[in-house]
């Protein structure tokens, strides 16, 4: 593996790569009107992106390597129910991780 | 949620960002024990923390440096992972846009999943805020979450040994996000987005260099908008 000057320039490089992701819009377009139709699109950029981020990690969890688990499985469709019905973020928290740890006890 | 607390919106993002804890602290600790496992000195795991500030991506470099990648790879490999961060900027752009620039590098630079997701929610539901509020807001969620990974990526380089076993504390990430989620499902538009994602997410989840949750996103992107547009159509054509 690398290391010294060559791991510190990596690590710089990848900060800064990051850094220019996360400023490319925010800073450089700034007030700068944007058109409806990215408008609209935007709209859906975190319903469509946070789903897709966790839905993989729910399916396959890493903790079974990568097998489906009945306890993990109801604990999200638990939370995502209750999230979406009560709009409660903390309560959907709550019952989801109660169901997790119910599940995994009763199957211990 | 209410809107006539007499709350800040600094305190609400407080209050917001805090459950995230539960996912930061157990996650940060591993990527300080990992650092130190790998032989990385303190200072070159905390520079990861404190530089990148985002963690699947730094396991990500960890690894593939680990593995004795091409050092190119690992690099662009990492930064595909943080590809979503653009997504995530443009969508905060006509949030934040009017805000000073300075104001707009150091909110970049705290953009991360928890920050970002929190306030596009709270952004939707409170229009009227002006763009110190929202900014107040977003530096308030962050204030819980940030720190904590600095300090906990520290902890666990030190101490050399993740959390006590025994929790599920790998499932902390998925219930947190999917309990954001579910107040976002707003519309059928919305739904179309989610579940588009959902299932390309799925199908492509084999593709390298987080490839499949891009295609995903932008799909559900389109999907969402255009539902959007045969909505407001099959309205207009009823009235």
């Amino acid at each position: 593996m690398i290391d010294g000057p060559a791991l510190w320039l990596f690590i710089a490089a990848l900060g800064a790569g990051t850094f220019a992701l996360r400023f490319v819009f925010l800073g450089l377009v700034g007030n700068r009107p944007l058109p409806a139709w990215l408008l609209r699109h935007l709209r859906y950029t975190a319903v469509a992106v946070l789903p897709g981020l966790v839905a993989p990690l729910v399916v396959w969890p890493a903790a079974t390597g990568g097998t489906p688990d009945a306890p993990r499985m109801a604990a999200a469709l638990v939370t995502l129910a209750l999230g979406y019905a009560t709009r409660n973020v903390i309560l959907a928290i709550s019952a989801g991780a109660l169901t997790l740890f119910a599940g995994l006890a009763l199957l211990a | 949620m209410s809107s006539q607390t007499t709350k800040s919106p600094y305190w609400q993002g407080v209050r917001d960002g805090a459950p995230f804890t539960l996912v930061i602290v157990p996650f940060s600790m591993l990527f300080g024990v990992v650092g130190t496992e790998t032989g990385l000195h303190i200072a070159e795991t905390m520079a990861f923390s404190v530089l990148v500030i985002a963690g699947a991506a730094q396991f990500t470099a960890l690894q593939l440096l680990t593995d004795n990648a091409p050092t190119l790879i690992a690099l662009v490999s990492a930064l595909a992972v943080n590809l979503r961060m653009a997504m995530y900027s443009a969508s905060l752009t006509p949030w934040l846009g009017a805000a000073p620039l300075w104001q707009r590098a150091v909110a970049a630079y705290f953009t991360v999943d928890q920050s970002y997701a929190c306030a596009v929610v709270r952004f939707e539901q409170e229009p009227r805020w002006t763009v110190p509020e929202r900014m107040a807001y977003f530096f308030g969620v962050v204030t819980p979450i940030c720190p904590l990974w600095y300090i906990f990526t520290l902890t666990g380089a030190l101490v050399g040994t993740a959390m006590p076993g025994g929790l599920p504390l790998d499932f902390a990430l998925p219930i947190t996000f999917l309990a954001m989620i579910g107040p976002m499902l707003r519309t059928p538009a919305h739904l179309v987005a989610a579940l588009t994602s959902v299932t390309l997410a799925l199908m492509l989840a084999g593709l390298p260099y987080n490839l499949g949750l891009l295609a995903a996103g932008l799909a559900g992107m389109i999907a969402g908008a255009q539902a959007e547009v045969l909505l407001e159509r099959h309205r207009a054509g009823r009235t």
